[in-house]
């Protein structure tokens, strides 16, 4: 049977992660994402898992790939400060493929910042954070009901493509509290990561098999060798190949980008015969659609497409979208990141207008009206 | 002629695909490497499992040529890694063999932690006080006035006494040898992963190419006599008494062994509290 809760992001993002299936989680307390480690810390050994705060974010981040290898579904979740502590090590489980969560619950920053205050200036970190080339998957949720749902996909695609997966909240939606609904448990879809069969002289660690290679948890008999130097499909460090990092690197951006089209998650309203389209996400998502209601009632022809998944950027959605758009506005609470992105995905079909909020507060719907309202006049 | 190597021993614990191994002549990380295969062929322990776990040095690559799970991790997180694999996976037996700088500089934090939640794993530390892998700079445990790429003048810092640290941290069994007792490392290793709760091995290790030819040892033999005229043998001495200085007596042995419950012993004993 379904069940209604009464939730904050935060303790959805947590309890969504349990649904999934996490029974790891490492963390270090921090604004405004301690919540989640808090619920964590009192629901995991309820349900045989195991919670430990860590004494900082390096050994959070390492802490959960090392328990990913163990066999766990694992999480972590912090924000700004904390995230990129985590960066170099969100990069050895990009390289060596390693199935995790991060949430980063998005403060005004950079630095300090406004600790307790929303901002959304992490969406370029949460891509490029660590150093070299590499794909990760960003999903940011609008609510607490998809603080649930969207972070049980997130578990699922980082065990389905062996990668980071960054759940990209903010402030508001972390500490909104608000309707849940929770499906029971059967109707839940979890995704367990593909391990290996294979008799051991025949298993290669990072051999993609239809894209994804299975992965062989600590104990299983397979005696691997897991690095973050650049290795072959064997696993073994090769580092002075530059076929083997060509491969490589290929390999894991690739392995992402060609499912772009599947991974993809964007909430399209009023987009049939949009000519403004305003373009936004987690929390400003939500002020942008009310602005597109407000500009409905006056009969402008304004749409919107709020990104449920900001990374792969869905390049090829924006292409097509420019055909029928005249103009993009994109309302994020920062100085301009996904409005650099729309801007290159529509190669100068339409024009980008930005619409920044610098941290701190959420864009009302007004303001995004009055830009809706100046582009349908030309301005 | 052909000459045909005999089979070594300890060679069924290898990747023989992965040897020549990196190391200089002379490097003490061989005879760490030796004493710690002969000391899981005397435990007969089960290759499945068992996971070694390292940062990111010389040391760091002994991880790599060891037939069982290894994880070569980032410069100093090999100890919160192997902290996640241990508790996700309590059938592993885990082992951290890595670096001075690794464990004691960039990841100093985490091993005083891990050491104070007492983790159910052994450390296997490798003071070849210097950095030997970036090319032998000065290390947190770089004696006083030793030369190296950036103490060119001789060292200025107070370095750190490993075993104190780990003695003051928690650690339930604290060792120190050097590379010249490889039979009583070989044992203490033993000693150390038979241990319920954070285990630490120091090994003094001979560095000839980065940190010797700079302080007058330029061979590992030249390194091997100096343990030899310096090192004495204090079992159960206060860790803090066994500082170590040029010129001076290397303390060595087995300086603490104690029991206390590990973090994974209280963690069972919450769950088994927490009622749903
Ligand atoms: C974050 C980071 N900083 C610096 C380095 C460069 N680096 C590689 S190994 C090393 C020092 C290794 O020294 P130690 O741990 O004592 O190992 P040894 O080589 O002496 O065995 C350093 C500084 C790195 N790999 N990563
Ligand atoms: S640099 Fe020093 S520690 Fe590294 S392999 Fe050579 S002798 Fe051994
Ligand atoms: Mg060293």
């Amino acid at each position: 049977m379904k069940k209604i809760r009464f939730w904050s992001g935060d303790i959805a993002a947590a309890e969504g992660a349990i649904a999934a299936g996490c029974r790891f989680f490492a963390g270090y307390p921090i604004t405004p994402a301690s919540d989640i480690a808090e619920h964590m810390a009192l629901r995991l050994p309820q349900e045989n898992g195991i919670f430990i705060q860590m004494e900082d974010e390096l050994a959070s981040m390492a802490a959960i790939l090392g328990a990913s290898w163990g066999g766990a579904k694992v999480m972590t979740a912090t924000s700004g400060p904390g995230f990129s502590l985590m960066q170099e090590n969100i990069g050895l489980g990009a390289i060596t493929e390693t199935p995790c969560v991060v949430a980063d619950v998005q403060r005004a920053g950079p630095s300090t910042g406004m600790p307790t205050l929303v901002g959304q200036g992490d969406v370029m970190q949460s891509r490029w954070g660590s150093h070299g080339d590499y794909e990760t998957i960003v999903i940011s949720p609008s609510s607490p009901q998809e603080s649930f749902d969207l972070i049980i996909r997130a578990f699922n695609l980082a065990e389905l493509y062996r990668v980071p997966v960054i759940f990209l909240m903010d402030e508001c939606v972390a500490h909104m509290s608000e309707r849940v609904v929770v499906p029971p448990k059967e109707k839940i879809e979890v995704v367990e990561r593909l391990k290996p069969s294979m008799p051991p002289e025949q298993y290669m660690p990072f051999k993609p098999l239809n894209n994804i290679a299975p992965m062989a948890i600590a104990g299983m008999g397979y005696k691997i060798h897991v690095t973050g130097l650049t290795h072959n499909e064997k696993g073994y460090p090769q580092t002075t190949s530059t076929e083997v990092q060509e491969w490589m690197i290929r390999h894991i951006c690739d392995k992402i980008r060609k499912n772009e089209r599947k991974i993809r998650d964007i909430e399209e309203y009023e987009m049939d015969d949009a000519e403004i389209a305003v373009v936004s996400f987690g929390i400003a998502g939500r002020s942008a659609k009310a602005a597109v209601k407000i500009a409905r009632k006056h009969g402008i022809k304004a749409g919107l497409i709020r990104l449920k998944t900001i990374w792969p950027f869905p390049e090829e959605y924006f292409e097509n979208a420019a055909d029928n758009i005249k103009k993009f506005i994109v309302a994020e609470i920062n100085y301009g990141q996904v409005k650099l992105e729309v801007e290159r995905s529509i190669h100068g079909k339409a024009s980008v207008e930005l619409l920044p909020k610098f941290g701190g507060a959420v864009h009302t719907p007004m303001e995004i009206y009055n830009k809706i309202k100046e582009a349908k006049n030309g301005n | 002629m052909e000459i045909e190597a005999e089979a070594n021993p300890m060679d069924k614990y290898l990747r023989a695909d992965r040897i020549p191994h990196i190391w200089c002549p002379g490097c003490g990380l061989g005879i760490v490497l030796n004493a710690f295969l002969h000391a899981i062929d005397e435990l007969k322990i089960d290759m499945d499992e068992l996971a070694i776990v390292s940062g990111i040095g010389c040391t760091g690559r002994i991880a790599g040529y060891i037939n069982c799970d290894s994880y070569h991790t980032t410069h100093g997180r090999a100890i919160p890694f192997a902290t996640g694999l241990r508790l996700a996976n309590p059938e592993m037996k885990v082992v951290v063999i890595s670096g001075d700088g690794d464990l004691f500089a960039i990841g100093g934090n985490h091993f005083i932690h891990a050491a104070r939640r007492n983790i159910d794993i052994t450390v296997i530390g490798v003071n070849n006080y210097n950095y030997g892998m970036t090319g032998g700079q000065l290390g947190p445990t770089t004696p006083l006035g030793a030369r190296t790429t950036t103490s060119p003048y001789g060292n200025v810092e107070h370095p750190f006494n490993l075993c104190h640290v780990a003695h003051a941290s928690g650690a339930v069994y604290v060792a120190r040898w050097t590379v010249l007792h490889a039979v009583r490392l070989k044992n203490s290793i033993k000693e150390a992963m038979n241990k319920n709760g954070f285990s630490f091995i120091e090994v003094i290790a001979a560095c000839p190419t980065t940190y010797g030819r700079r302080n007058k040892m330029p061979t590992g033999l030249d390194e091997m006599k100096y343990y030899r005229e310096h090192s004495i043998i204090r079992h159960g001495i206060d860790p803090s008494q066994a500082n170590i200085e040029i010129g001076k007596d290397i303390i060595v042995g087995k300086f603490i062994d104690i029991e206390k419950p590990t973090y994974s012993d209280a963690f069972e004993e919450l769950k088994k509290r927490v009622k749903k």
